[in-house]
């Protein structure tokens, strides 16, 4: 053939080409090791450091407003942490809210979920909607509740409550963790949403009509075909909204400031009022310990349950 | 010239040895095909020619140049992959020149060859297209035009019919080999479809379990495999191989008792065995004829039978659970449980011992070729 | 006795019907911020709530009135955008290195990545807080920026690489064999064919940023305040203008709302860590 050979030894290359496969591959797995560590780097810095910090200072007498008197205390800082009065509360709270709002997110999510399933007029606005709050900012969805909603005067809510003839209520006064759980529920019911909506597309739609051949009926096809499908979804769902709400601050920031009393402090504005608010660095400290050995707890049982499928999905 | 040398080639990975040992000799303008069970190896000896896969020991040379461990870029080959492996962001013309502009060819130059290569394989018009605007059999040639731009010392081919439906294949099987013939160019193809292996190859290789089972034309794998496995795996419907006992041994040939019923005298030589020894007797689809139940020793019960036009397949199971099928004439008539007796045609016969290596027999002018 | 059919077009109705009111529900109280938002404040206030009313434009036309909006909204464009870039900067090599080149201790490093998302911001709160006030980062728009890559780089690392994972071994192989070096495999082949995933981390990289209110509320004060501190100010007694709150949160909540209509699809893979696709 006329067409000219490529050059065999490589001249026209501006970077000198790897020579053989041995080298080739030598050089890969530097480069993938350098293209890996940064990320491993400032992560492992990220979570060691401050970690080793909020050890030693848990440790210590530390308050800003008394500088200079950092006696080692043992501790102390423990004890007076769990035997504050908040931290029970804080403890209480933080379970509550956490529960709480993955028990409703899960339910009304698969009911949700399966309800959009079927097509309608209109279903990709209807899941536009649906999966909006999701993407309001924490701080204005507490801000618009409080105000706009729950307000005891000039509430929606409030109207409501007239217009049937009731007495409205005085949300945050008188239910404020309901009305907490309320909030933060309304944003993470449109994740749970989301994921099981996705979740569903790829449910066999012959597995369905095998089952209506079969004789199943809507409720069984439910709980025997959808549910199945969905217990990994719903892992997942709960997994990611458990890192997410044992660290709720900005709704109860911006509503109760977590009053009335330690009424809807959670352990994380527990420990933002010890450490901002009275400045004690040291109870502060051993109460995001405690905070960390909670999160470490549901992250061992949840990787558990669902760590393994993650990766060996991908 | 390209002339592709193996030798002692052996692949493991980790403690998984994939390829054992493997020699082999690949001439100018041949076309070669690597043809096995899955996990024989064959893909994996294929990547290591093409340099993807590292050597654990062994040399590969072309052309007196050792490439054992050159670079994948550097070896003057190129491959079709399975899947094509097109670059799917970028038009035909992009994917079939980004070999010459990574090495820094000319455009003109580049244009040209594109150019050229679209013609041969009628691309054409489809050179502005990105690659999910093509069918199959249009992709399957845009992988093909990648390979030729760069006119390689040898075309690798990774099954890469497997995608396609039958009828595509069968034009693209028809395709490649004349490509090959216009391309006057050396081609390896893997595939595990054995009527690929033979309609295509000059030469084929047989690989079992990381080694070569035998090399050969295809009509010389067909007439004379050297063991029970090529035999089995060459040809379709498959070889029926049934089990027997050596009666006798002499100057004649061998006679055997089938443990199915009938004895057989065949005219194959012979030293090593004896009477008493255990034998596998092959015979093929094409070399039996059904007779009636009572003109033939070898008397069985039909089970299904298969009519597709030209040809018929009977499918029996014998008494002692050995299946078998046979060719029969496309207007052949039977019914299913019916008694019938086979004559099968004993010049054609094959016969295996214990260790399932080829009893040789002797051959005929026309096979001898 | 309804028909077949008949029975289906009902059924369809009667769901749709509900569908419709379950998802209204569920968006009034954005419906209800945006429509307050073109109220005087007097009308916002009303009690009981007015459905209708004489729609303005003043509280959009005086946003800087009572705060200095665009400072805040400016804030929160830089740290966004910043940590989204630094962030990806950082997740797409380590990505592409766990993805094509994956090791025994890949899996592993992946399921560490992940684990740092679970350590509660406030386990670290304070020694965060006292380093950033001894290197002078509390209230600057750097600060924020590093914290947002730190706790964002596990999800984006995690999304490309389902990404990476997708795409097909042989190309990059062929590529290789088409005498590309590493770079240009990146450059020519791998980045190009990815791009729309790219594209979807960088927006959940956005909207996760844009919307972070732990560390903006506890690090900044106001040079460096994002716009979730902004919003937050309005909680304090004298905040208590709820059209201009209204306007200011509409402003705040559209892009990222925007985005994350046009990405849901793609953002399930990322916030559910490739494991919902």
């Amino acid at each position: 053939m006329s067409i000219s050979s490529l050059p065999a030894e490589g001249t026209a290359h501006a970077s000198a080409p790897p020579v053989t496969v041995h080298e080739e591959r030598q050089r890969q797995s530097r480069l993938s090791l350098a293209m890996v560590s940064p990320s491993v780097a400032v992560l492992l810095i990220w979570m060691a450091v401050p970690l080793a910090m909020t050890i030693y200072f848990s440790l210590i007498r530390y308050n800003l407003l008394y500088p200079g008197d950092n006696d080692f205390v043992g501790l102390e800082n423990y004890y007076f942490f769990l035997t504050d009065e908040g931290f029970t509360a804080g403890m209480t709270n933080t379970l509550l809210l956490v529960c709480s709002v993955l028990l409703i997110s899960v339910v009304v999510g698969v009911l949700i979920a399966v309800l959009v399933d079927t097509s309608f007029w209109g279903r990709g606005i209807v899941r536009v909607l649906l999966i909006s709050p999701f993407f309001i900012m924490p701080t204005v969805s507490a801000l618009v509740w409080k105000n706009l909603l729950l307000h005891p005067v000039s509430g929606v809510f409030a109207a409501v409550w007239r217009f049937f003839g009731a007495e409205p209520i005085d949300w945050f006064a008188t239910y404020p963790m309901e009305a907490i759980i309320l909030i933060v529920s309304w944003q993470w019911v449109p994740f749970a949403v989301l994921l099981l909506m996705t979740a569903m597309q790829s449910l066999d739609q012959e597995q369905k009509d095998a089952a209506r051949l079969d004789g199943a009926g809507p409720v069984a096809i439910f709980w025997h075909i959808t549910l199945p499908h969905l217990a990994r979804p719903i892992a997942v769902v709960v997994m990611i909204e458990t890192i997410f709400l044992l660290s709720i601050f900005a709704e109860i920031f911006t509503t109760t400031g977590g009053g009335p009393g330690y009424e809807t402090t959670n352990l994380a504005y527990l420990i933002y009022s010890q450490a901002l608010l009275q400045f004690d660095v040291g109870l502060a400290s051993a109460g995001g310990l405690v905070a960390v050995l909670l999160a470490n707890i549901a992250a061992f049982i949840l990787i558990r349950m669902i760590g393994k499928n993650l990766t060996d999905k991908g | 010239m390209s002339d592709l040398t193996i030798r002692n080639l052996k692949k493991s990975f980790d403690d998984t040895h994939i390829i054992k040992g493997i020699d082999l000799d690949i001439k100018d303008h041949e076309f070669v095909v690597f043809v096995g069970p899955s996990g024989c190896g064959k893909s994996t000896l294929l990547r290591l020619i093409a340099g993807l896969e590292e050597v654990t020991s062994g040399s590969i040379q072309l052309d007196e140049r050792d490439i054992t461990d050159v670079a994948p870029a550097k070896r003057d080959l190129a491959m079709v992959f399975q899947s094509y492996a097109l670059y799917p962001h970028m038009t035909v013309r992009k994917n079939m020149s980004f070999a010459l502009d990574l090495a820094g060819i000319d455009k003109a130059e580049i244009q040209r060859k594109v150019e050229d290569a679209a013609k041969v394989l009628e691309l054409g018009p489809l050179l502005e297209r990105k690659p999910k605007a093509l069918s199959g059999g249009q992709r399957q040639r845009v992988a093909i035009g990648r390979s030729i731009v760069r006119n390689p010392k040898i075309f690798l081919f990774d099954e890469p019919l497997s995608n396609l439906d039958a009828a595509l294949r069968v034009l693209m099987r028809l395709e490649l080999a004349r490509l090959h013939k216009e391309l006057n160019a050396t081609m390896i193809y893997v595939t595990h479809d054995q009527v690929e292996a033979m309609t295509l190859a000059d030469k084929v290789v047989v690989l079992n379990a990381g080694r070569v089972e035998q090399v050969g034309s295809p009509l010389e794998l067909y007439h004379h495999p050297v063991n029970q496995f090529v035999a089995g795996f060459i040809g379709t419907p498959k070889m029926a191989f049934l089990k027997g006992t050596v009666k006798a041994v002499s100057n004649a040939g061998v006679t055997v008792a089938l443990d199915c019923g009938p004895h057989y005298q065949l005219p194959h030589q012979s030293t090593s065995l004896k009477p008493g020894d255990d034998i596998t007797f092959g015979i093929r689809p094409e070399n039996i004829e059904v007779v009636g139940a009572d003109q033939s020793p070898f008397k069985v019960r039909l089970d299904v039978t298969e009519h597709l036009g030209a040809d018929t397949y009977c499918y029996i199971k014998l008494a002692n659970g050995e299946m078998m099928t046979v060719r029969a004439p496309g207007d052949f008539m039977a019914d299913y449980g019916q008694n019938a007796g086979l004559l099968p045609d004993l010049s054609q016969a094959h016969l295996f011992d214990a260790s399932g290596k080829t009893i040789p027999r002797p051959r005929t002018p026309a096979q001898a070729a | 006795m309804l028909t077949l059919k008949q029975g289906r077009q009902l059924q369809t109705v009667l769901l749709g019907t509900l569908a419709w009111l379950v998802a209204l529900t569920i968006f009034f109280p954005i419906f209800w911020m945006i429509l307050t938002s073109f109220k005087t404040e007097i009308d916002a206030f009303a009690t009981p709530p007015q459905l209708f009313f004489t729609p303005t434009l003043e509280n959009y036309l005086h946003i800087d009135a009572r705060s200095d909006y665009f400072h805040f909204a400016w804030n929160s464009v830089v740290v966004s955008f910043g940590s989204t870039l630094l962030g990806m900067l950082l997740a797409v090599p380590a990505a592409y290195s766990m993805a094509f080149f994956e090791t025994k201790r890949t899996k592993s490093t992946l399921l560490w990545m992940l684990s740092t998302k679970m350590l509660p911001p406030v386990g670290v709160l304070v020694p965060i807080y006292l380093i950033f006030k001894d290197f002078g980062l509390l209230d600057t728009k750097f600060g924020l920026v590093l914290i947002y890559t730190l706790i964002n780089l596990p999800i984006m690392v995690w999304m490309v690489y389902t990404y990476f994972k997708e795409i097909p071994k042989d190309i990059l192989e062929a590529a290789r064999l088409d005498g590309a070096t590493a770079l240009q495999e990146i450059y020519r082949v791998l980045l190009p064919i990815s791009k729309g995933g790219l594209a979807s981390t960088v927006l959940l990289s956005l909207i996760l940023s844009w919307n972070e209110a732990f560390w903006s509320l506890n690090l900044t004060a106001s040079s460096a305040a994002p716009l979730t501190a902004l919003v937050a100010s309005y909680s304090s007694p004298e905040g208590l203008f709820w059209a201009k709150l209204s306007a200011v949160s509409t402003l705040a909540c559209a892009p990222i709302l925007i985005f994350g209509w046009l990405s849901q699809k793609q953002l399930v893979r990322g916030l559910s860590f490739g494991a919902v696709k």
